[in-house]
């Protein structure tokens, strides 16, 4: 059965739409202490090539340290980027943020963008998504080359890992153009704090879809009506569970365009989250809104307080890490099982 | 105060995966937490430091075919770890290594002027070139790049990095760019406006001539080796004497030793330390190691306590990957082997008497003293601190050394400007006022 098993979780887009992202740390900060003020899971941030903007990663790392609670997902690109850079890196931000990273996979599709690194043309979205999966399996394998014991600081022998807790990945994929890639391991980096951050993939595309029923911790469905966004919901779900996914770990958000010029459009808001949650039509909601400032207010303000109320919205955070927002367990390393293996 | 007197620029370099860190000290830290960094970060900007610096290696070192077990491992990725610095910090530079044959320059390019932008002008770029086929087993292309081309892709690198922090207007309008060369060849617009600094500061680490002369035409800063009176003026004297081909002034290039220290109430005190750390950062397991890279064979049935092995060192040692070459080993192993005569020394003790001897020694009186007259002999800008303990190897110098060194009159008393560039007492690079391609 396909019924959302727990209260809705809600997200919501820091992006400035049609409006070059701003390099004032200060907007973003304000931005994610709002967001956390209403206990939301999670804040995403958009990044392409294609237009101006700052590195969203780097601004959500910048943001860490401002925040306690909130889950800080930037998108970073599986298209023209190394998956051994892209796999740190966000294991970094797990780090700085006591584990609450989340990484948007996404793929750069224009020959504008493949223009600006000149290593290989742009490809269809098809090989483009197939890549994207090969890069979240590879960054996968990375955050768990390191088991959760690694370092042992021993004294007596000298040592300060058990080298037969690092793992080699040895990872074969093949990039969007055709070529095979290999990635070696282990990760330069520990094992963060939440084992694996969270990953989230844009499904609302046909050509993603396999690429989020893969890999996607949430998977966000663009849908204009609840009946689009549940047949996507039940779609990703049996393709999860033909891969071998249990399908309630895989969480389905329908993400929104909001628009709330004035304080009473929160309530609106509210009533309509509530109706499409009634419907069982995702497993919650990413409100992506129109003036961040302005609408993030209204929404913390005007809609949050109408959710709780209703019994929709937790009051404060359960735990301290976006897995535990989320209700996703700690994963073990796939490479724990495999003890006494020497590397 | 006397003005005419010679500034010294001082940075902290957080602790690394080698054998300098200490880790069995029971006041070692978590080398990965952020809290450690946020410690050091904020004792160095305490201690009025012109940066922060973190090292990279893009795969964990390995010997005789095994990921090495003896010294720290794993460390961040230094971009992300310096964004979420300049949170916590306000004036300090935010220095990242980062190497120009696994990586972009247009990504790259975009990454450094973000945390420029983030951090309001304190951004700091080491361009370091290892091009080996081990380290490129992590990455899409691989070992692809000849050794001897290491340092043609990063100045081009640099170069085309510069045409893209230059491509906006300074009035924030975006402008197209074009870049064909040997090693890129990529056009579209850059998706940052110009950063505060105008450009991240460069700074460069390697020593060979093409190193050398890759940091006279396009670095800011070098980080050397060179951490001896002697070693320092002459490295200076060839570095500098290489500026003027570049039509750079003698000033506009920091040169950094990264150097090590320990302090004590007296001089014997300090000395004493100073063998306990040793001792610490050469533990019996790390002597036969070191041992074996020079020698290129397994030793493990050696005694640490007992003499040096009694045959030479192999001609091409290949025992341990990712880690720079301590040297020619004939000529090493010729060297302790006398050392270890002279003061019938054991293995152990030979390694610890040949190797990472600390650079100051002493009392803050007199490692002030000394360091101020490196700088003031010409042997160097400043020094890259690199402590032996996380995270509080620096505290002492900053409480103690600091004051000494701005009672000299060699230290800043205050941070004066916001970036790093001003730090460094480095010039703001001119923006480029119309599109020339
Ligand atoms: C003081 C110093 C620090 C260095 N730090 C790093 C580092 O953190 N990461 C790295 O990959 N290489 C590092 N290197 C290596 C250099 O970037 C360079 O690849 C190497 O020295 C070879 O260049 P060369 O032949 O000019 O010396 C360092 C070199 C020096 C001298």
């Amino acid at each position: 059965m396909s019924v959302p098993p727990r209260l809705p979780h809600l997200a919501v887009a820091l992006d400035t739409p049609d409006a070059p992202g701003p390099f004032d740390a200060q907007h973003y900060i304000r931005l994610a202490r709002l967001a956390e003020r209403g206990a939301l899971d999670f804040v995403t941030l958009g990044d392409t090539f294609a237009r101006p903007g700052p590195d969203a990663l780097a601004v959500l790392a910048r943001v860490a340290p401002h925040t306690d609670h909130i889950g800080l997902v930037p998108t970073v690109t599986t298209t023209h980027t190394e998956p051994f850079h892209v796999a740190t890196a966000v294991q970094t931000l797990d780090w700085v943020s006591r584990g609450r990273a989340g990484w948007q996979a996404d793929v750069s599709r224009t020959p504008a963008e493949a223009a600006l690194f000149g290593r290989r043309p742009a490809a269809p979205a098809d090989a483009l998504w197939r890549e994207a999966a090969d890069v979240a399996d590879v960054a996968g394998r990375l955050w768990d080359s390191w088991e959760d014991d690694a370092e042992i600081r021993d004294a007596a022998t000298g040592r300060f890992i058990d080298r037969g807790k690092l793992h080699y990945v040895d990872f074969r994929g093949t990039s969007s153009t055709g070529e095979p890639f290999s990635v070696r391991g282990p990760s330069i980096v520990p094992r963060p704090p939440q084992g694996r951050p969270v990953i989230v993939v844009d499904a609302t595309e046909d050509a993603a879809r396999e690429t989020a029923a893969a890999r996607a911790d949430i998977a966000l469905v663009r849908a204009e009506d609840p009946d689009t966004a549940a047949t996507a919901r039940a779609e990703l779900r049996a393709r999860a569970e033909e891969l071998d996914r249990d399908p309630d770990r895989l969480r389905v958000l329908a993400s929104l365009p909001v628009e709330l010029p004035a304080p009473g459009d929160a309530a609106g808001l509210a009533e309509l989250l509530t109706d499409w949650h009634t419907t069982e039509a995702a497993d919650g909601f990413h409100l992506r809104p129109a003036d961040p400032e302005r609408d993030l207010a209204h929404l913390v303000e005007g809609t949050v307080p109408v959710l709780r109320r209703r019994g929709l919205l937790r009051r404060s955070y359960p735990g301290a890490t976006l897995r535990d927002h989320l209700g996703l367990e700690r994963p073990a390393s796939r490479y724990a099982v495999r003890t006494g293996e020497a590397s | 105060m006397t003005t005419a007197r010679k500034q010294l620029h001082l940075a902290a370099h957080f602790p690394g995966v080698n054998n300098t860190t200490v880790w069995q000290d029971p006041r070692s830290q978590s080398q990965i937490d952020f809290d450690s960094f946020v410690h050091l970060a904020r004792t160095a900007e305490r201690g009025l430091f012109d940066f922060f610096f973190l090292a990279e290696g893009l795969r964990l070192r390995e010997h005789k075919g095994r990921i090495h077990d003896l010294d720290v491992v794993g460390r961040p990725e230094s971009l992300t770890v310096l964004n979420a610095l300049a949170a916590v910090t306000e004036r300090l530079g935010l220095a990242a290594t980062v190497n120009a044959t696994f990586n972009e320059p247009y990504e790259l390019a975009r990454r450094l002027a973000t945390l420029d932008h983030l951090s309001d002008g304190r951004a700091a770029w080491n361009v370091v070139t290892s091009s080996d086929a081990f380290t490129g087993e992590n990455f899409r292309r691989g070992g692809y790049l000849d050794h001897a081309d290491r340092y043609t892709r990063a100045a081009e690198f640099v170069a085309t990095a510069r045409e893209l922090w230059d491509s906006w207007s300074e009035d924030g309008t975006p402008r197209p760019f074009a870049h064909s060369g040997q090693h890129f060849d990529i056009h579209g617009e850059f998706t940052v406006p110009r950063s505060p600094q105008g450009h991240p500061v460069v700074i460069q680490a390697g020593d060979s001539p093409a190193g050398r002369d890759f940091a006279a035409s396009a670095a800011d800063v070098i980080f050397t080796r060179h951490g001896t009176l002697e070693a320092g003026r002459a490295f200076s004297a060839d570095v500098k004497g290489r500026l003027a081909a570049h039509g750079r002034t003698h000033d506009s290039l920091k040169i950094m030793p990264g150097v090590t220290f320990v302090l004590g109430d007296t001089a014997a005190e300090a000395q004493e330390k100073a063998h306990h750390i040793r001792r610490q950062q050469v533990s019996p397991q790390n002597a036969l190691l070191t041992a074996e890279q020079i020698w290129g064979v397994d030793l493990s049935h050696l005694d640490p306590d007992g003499p040096l092995p009694d045959f030479d060192p192999e001609p091409e040692p290949k025992l341990t990957q990712g880690r720079t070459r301590l040297g020619d080993p004939q000529e090493i192993a010729g060297r302790w082997r006398a050392l270890s005569e002279t003061k019938g020394l054991s293995l152990r003790e030979t390694v610890i008497e040949a190797t990472g001897r600390q650079s100051f020694i002493g009392t803050p009186e007199t490692v002030a003293a000394e360091m101020d007259a490196f700088v003031t002999a010409g042997a160097a800008d400043g020094f890259i601190l690199v402590p032996h303990l996380t995270p509080g190897g620096l505290d002492e110098f900053v409480d103690r050394v600091v004051p000494l060194l701005q009672e000299r009159g060699a230290f800043r008393t205050e941070y004066e400007g916001g970036t790093l560039r001003s730090h460094l007492g480095l010039e703001q690079p001119a923006a480029r006022p119309v599109w020339k391609g």
